[in-house]
């Protein structure tokens, strides 16, 4: 039957009729949508974990007790997620392990652009790439077997443009019963990695790449595309996609294992064109590994090693190469001039009303100038977090002065205290990035006496992502009920003394306890709580600004609410993207008493 | 039917990515290969949104080339204009009368772009472009996300597919609870073209 099918969805349906029966993931785009696929069937088990590296341990588990085990993740995960998989890579398998790590070429949505394909290397694992969702859909069934096969954890990449396309999908297969129950052998040098068996292992591993490098030279999805003996392109993933419409007539070594790679195979393409070029994303890391061999090619001489390709940039790449005739018609400009649209905290949003405070009381909105970049300083240091509040830093709120990765912010304010800095300083993170991250960091301030406030974003999901359960919920990834996680009895739990509770849309009681935990020269949490606006079921009361009473003073433009809007000198809240009555932070800070439900105000545009 | 390409665009929270989500199966229904893709930034609601379709016997990169696309579809004026440079030229145009201000607009630091700026914009490459009053037909009928089926009723005027495909496509694809209402602002696009002189 063909679907219509994301890469995401391929993935785990692929990995369901593969036989998976463990799904483990954390929240983070472009991966999100595996897990949540997979968690609709039923015979999987499939959870979001406390963080990547939980879910990578839960795979290993489930894959030494014999069960085929699935674990997904974004590239900056499997950071996260590191130490085990480099772990896995070492004591091997029994039941197949697949790990999907999904890259975001032209950062859409990470905080770095790294190229995953680096860690297949570095661990010494065999590495797939899907290049449209039917590879995606096959490719799943193909990596249990390799790991199964080769005892070895198997990497596949894939990237937002293979996550997030959708395209047909033949869905010939149906799921395979697994072979055995899960039961596991004890094998101490296997699985125990003290020195002197890691010792034992370490030929195991050599070994086993040696068998894998014979393995890809017929692997079936390392495909000889002839064309004109010209131009030979070998390339990989959606890179393939766009070089097959940029170079039609050009021969293809399309490579659906990027490691390692067939050397043969590589050989005897090469030798059969008259020039070889490396058409990839991001790194140049089939290149170097072809050159290696010392095989003569080409590829990030032309091809940006920045950003997401698309098959324009290919052309422009191939016409700067000499390798494609330039056309002649005219070329699409960039209409100029026109204002642009940056994501924005959402009307309604739980996290505005707190970022408002903390943009008064540290007087941020003078360190405004075009790049954000200022020579003047503010009354807070505020250091942030990965979440959709990150979007504070930017003008109205100007409330966020870093980002680096999940659960820095605690540190990263712990580190800035410890240095003498003579600011307060407030470190600020969500619920989920919380659990995920900042837990350890909370323990370090209390066992080393620090003196910052944590303030949590708790909005009760994982919101950036599409909204997914977490430990904080009391909800599982498959929908359940389950014990839930009470972030102020944690925080107390690790000897916090001083932990408020505050509702984030009451602008006062948010203002009195920011004011009191920074007049507590000890650690104190604030835990700002208010439902996701996006999850609001029931919408009433919308706001509006009666325009005889207001003086536009603009001070509601200062929350940066996308439902209050300025056209033609006058403010109003666009009805459709108000919260209504959850949310009141314009009425609540409005001097003139000019915003009210739109019931009592009427229409006043 | 020849190759078509086709970009949605809007604001985050108009319903784009559904609404393309069922022009690519709507495509599959009829026979065609089809890929289909969206750009979106980290926000939840308010930021810029681009779906790109592509519809043909065969088709490889999932993302269209700029000055490819045979149709744009605008939920917003001014996305239209920002992804006018994706239209080829003798292309086609639906634009949602909507103009929905982004923060720079709101806190005068910008200008929303005028009515006539926009046209000018767009006749440089679009052979014929269409104006919906699609935010409004959908508040009247009760409910600000019929929008959506709106403007994919308008799409079905521009395609050589079938009626009962999409309608096919639309039913698998919505709950039972808001299909009525739905299948009534699919119907309203469709009336809106028809008004505007497309069949």
């Amino acid at each position: 039957m063909k679907k219509l099918l994301s890469g995401n969805e391929a993935f785990a349906l692929g990995a369901y009729h593969a036989g998976v029966m463990v799904a483990a993931a954390y929240p983070g785009t472009p991966s999100t949508e595996i897990l949540e696929s997979i968690a609709r069937f039923d015979e999987v088990y499939a959870e979001w974990s406390t963080n990547e590296k939980v879910a990578m341990e839960l795979g290993m588990g489930a894959a030494y007790a014999g069960v085929r085990a699935l674990v997904s993740m974004k590239q900056v995960g499997l950071n996260v997620a590191s130490d085990p998989f480099m772990a896995a890579s070492i004591t091997g398998i029994n039941g197949g392990l697949v790990v999907i790590v999904a890259d975001d070429p032209g950062v859409f949505s990470t905080q770095n652009e790294q190229d995953t394909r680096h860690y297949a290397k570095l661990a010494k694992v065999p590495m797939l790439e899907p290049s449209d969702s039917q590879e995606a859909y096959d490719l799943m069934a193909v990596a249990f077997e390799i790991s199964e096969q080769f005892d070895t954890p198997v990497l596949v990449r894939s990237s937002t443009r293979i996550s997030h396309s959708k395209s047909v999908v033949e869905t010939n297969r149906s799921r395979v019963a697994p072979a055995k129950p899960a039961s596991f052998k004890h094998d101490v040098e296997k699985y125990v990695m003290l020195p002197v068996h890691v010792r034992l292992r370490r030929p195991v591993v050599e070994e086993r790449l040696v068998k894998l490098t014979t393995y890809t030279e017929t692997f079936p999805y390392n495909q000889i595309i002839r064309g004109e003996r010209h131009l030979g392109v070998v390339s990989s993933g959606v890179a393939y996609q766009y070089a097959r419409e940029a170079f039609p007539k050009a021969s293809f070594l399309k490579l659906g294992m990027t490691y390692p790679l067939p050397r043969n195979t590589l050989r005897q393409f090469a030798a059969q064109v008259d020039r070889l070029i490396v058409i990839e994303e991001l790194d140049p890391f089939l290149e170097e590994n072809i050159q290696a061999m010392g095989i003569k090619v080409m590829g990030k001489e032309f091809i940006p090693r920045i950003g997401e390709l698309n098959t324009g940039i290919v052309e422009e790449a191939g016409y700067r190469a000499g390798l494609l005739a330039e056309p002649s018609h005219r070329k699409a400009a960039l209409p100029q001039g026109l204002p642009g649209r940056p994501p924005v905290l959402c009307g309604g949003c739980p996290h505005a009303g707190i970022f408002f405070v903390l943009n008064t009381i540290g007087q941020r909105s003078k360190l405004l100038d075009a790049r954000g970049k200022s020579e003047k300083e503010g009354k807070l240091i505020i250091t942030g977090d990965i979440g959709c509040y990150t979007l504070a830093t930017y003008p109205p709120l100007c409330a966020m002065d870093t980002t680096a990765c999940m659960g820095a912010g605690i540190g990263q304010a712990l580190g800035m205290e410890k240095a003498g800095v003579d600011t307060k300083v407030v470190a600020v993170i969500g619920d989920s990035t919380f659990l995920h991250s900042g837990i350890t960091g909370v323990v370090d301030a209390v066992y080393n006496k620090a003196g910052v406030t944590i303030i949590i974003l708790d909005n009760g999901t994982t919101a950036m992502t599409g909204h997914q359960d977490h430990p904080g919920t009391g909800i599982s990834a498959k929908g359940k009920k389950t014990q839930m996680v009470e972030l102020e009895r944690l925080v107390r739990g690790i000897g916090v003394g001083d932990v408020k509770v505050v509702d984030a849309f009451d602008m006062k009681a948010l203002r009195a306890a920011v004011k009191s935990s920074l007049d507590n020269p000890e650690l104190s949490v604030i835990i700002v709580r208010g439902a996701c606006s996006v999850r609001l079921r029931k919408r009433a009361g919308y706001r509006a600004v009666d325009i005889e009473k207001c003086d536009d003073c603009e001070a509601c433009l200062k929350i940066g609410c996308p439902a209050i809007q300025k056209l033609d000198e006058q403010v109003y809240i666009d009805a459709t993207l108000c919260a209504g009555d959850a949310c009141t932070i314009c009425e609540q800070l409005c001097p003139k008493k000019a915003i009210g439900p739109l019931t009592a105000i009427g229409e006043s545009k | 039917m020849k190759k078509q390409d086709l970009i949605m665009v809007g604001v985050g929270g108009q319903g784009i990515v559904l609404a393309s989500d069922i022009l690519g199966e709507v495509a599959l229904a009829a026979g065609y290969d089809v890929k289909k893709t969206d750009t979106l930034g980290m926000a939840q609601r308010g930021g810029s949104v681009v779906s790109h379709v592509r519809i043909a016997d065969k088709v490889w990169s999932p993302l269209i080339k700029e000055g490819q696309v045979d149709v744009l579809v605008a939920f917003e004026k001014l996305e239209a204009a920002r992804w006018s440079h994706y239209l080829r030229e003798g292309s086609v145009a639906v634009v949602n009368n909507q103009t929905t201000p982004p923060l720079s607009v709101s806190s005068g630091t910008q200008q929303y772009p005028g009515d006539k700026q926009i046209e000018d914009i767009l006749r440089q490459w679009a052979e014929r472009f269409y104006f919906i009053d699609g935010t409004s037909k959908a508040k009247e009928l009760g409910d600000i996300r019929t929008l959506n089926m709106i403007m994919l009723g308008c799409v079905s005027s521009l395609l050589p597919i079938d009626i009962k495909i999409w309608k096919d496509c639309i039913c698998q694809r919505l709950s039972s609870n808001i299909l009525k209402m739905n299948m009534v602002a699919f119907d309203k696009g469709r009336e809106e073209m028809s008004r505007a002189g497309v069949r």
